[in-house]
């Protein structure tokens, strides 16, 4: 099968909406396909890859230690949108600690989540063969 | 569907999966794997705690790539090869090692 690039662009919040769940299942499967995938985060959908998630108080189980076995599954360019983070008053410290493998490098540890500003954003969608938006 | 061992009932899904992987215990993966006619050795217990350790932490059960990978590198390169995994797993070491693990079926996974 030919290799696409494929964006799932996420802009909601992780809870109160099936999005993103439902956009981390088709990411993951789409790395079963061994496509070429990026992820974007964009908007409320920052707070899905947010440090200290706690689920307890709506019920619903807390995924968000899912997005630490995207390294696993090679999918390690997850952009976030500069101006999203800024505007809700949060920094990269903020996020969760993305890493992947360079198993070309010795195994070093790498971070997944690149920060870039709204017009690289655009220009790096611009590049994709398939861009999916939950 | 339901197994029941030693006067307790487990509830599956369709396909055998544990509807309650809290509910999960030794004699259930005993049992899971007697239904398939598998015997379990101490080398499909390495693969079964694997899983339950990986779920633990990502709250996923890997994909098939990523499970072969992972193996290689916590249990040996000798056993992180999909030839190794199937001699354990024949219906397939995502399916098959993940239902007895009590995991639900991995995602992606048809």
């Amino acid at each position: 099968m030919a290799t696409k690039k494929f964006m799932f662009v996420n802009r909601k919040a992780p809870y109160g909406t099936v999005y993103a769940l439902e956009s981390l299942e088709v990411v993951l499967i789409s790395a079963a396909f061994e496509q070429d995938v990026s992820l974007a985060f964009i908007d409320d959908g920052v707070y899905q890859i947010a440090k200290g998630q706690d689920t307890t108080g709506i019920g619903q189980k807390n995924f968000s230690a899912t997005y630490k076995a995207l390294g696993d599954y090679e999918i390690n360019k997850l952009y976030v949108e500069k101006e999203s983070l800024e505007e809700r008053g949060l920094t990269l410290d903020d996020l969760m600690d993305l890493t992947w493998e360079d198993e070309d490098d010795d195994y070093e540890e790498k971070p997944s989540i690149h920060l870039v500003d709204r017009a690289d954003m655009a220009g790096i969608m611009a590049q994709q063969e398939v861009v999916i938006s939950f | 569907m339901a197994l029941e061992i030693n006067g307790t009932t487990y509830e599956q899904d369709e396909e055998g999966y544990l509807v309650d992987l809290g509910s999960w215990n030794a004699d259930v993966a005993t049992a899971l794997a007697a239904e398939e006619d598998v015997e379990l050795t101490d080398e499909h217990w390495d693969i079964i705690n694997f899983l339950r350790e990986y779920y633990e932490e990502y709250q996923i059960a890997p994909a098939v790539r990523v499970l072969t990978k992972a193996v290689g590198k916590r249990l040996g390169k000798e056993k992180g090869n999909s030839k190794y995994l199937y001699s354990l797993f024949p219906y397939g070491p995502g399916k098959q090692a993940c239902k007895y693990a009590g995991l639900p079926k991995p995602t992606g996974c048809v």
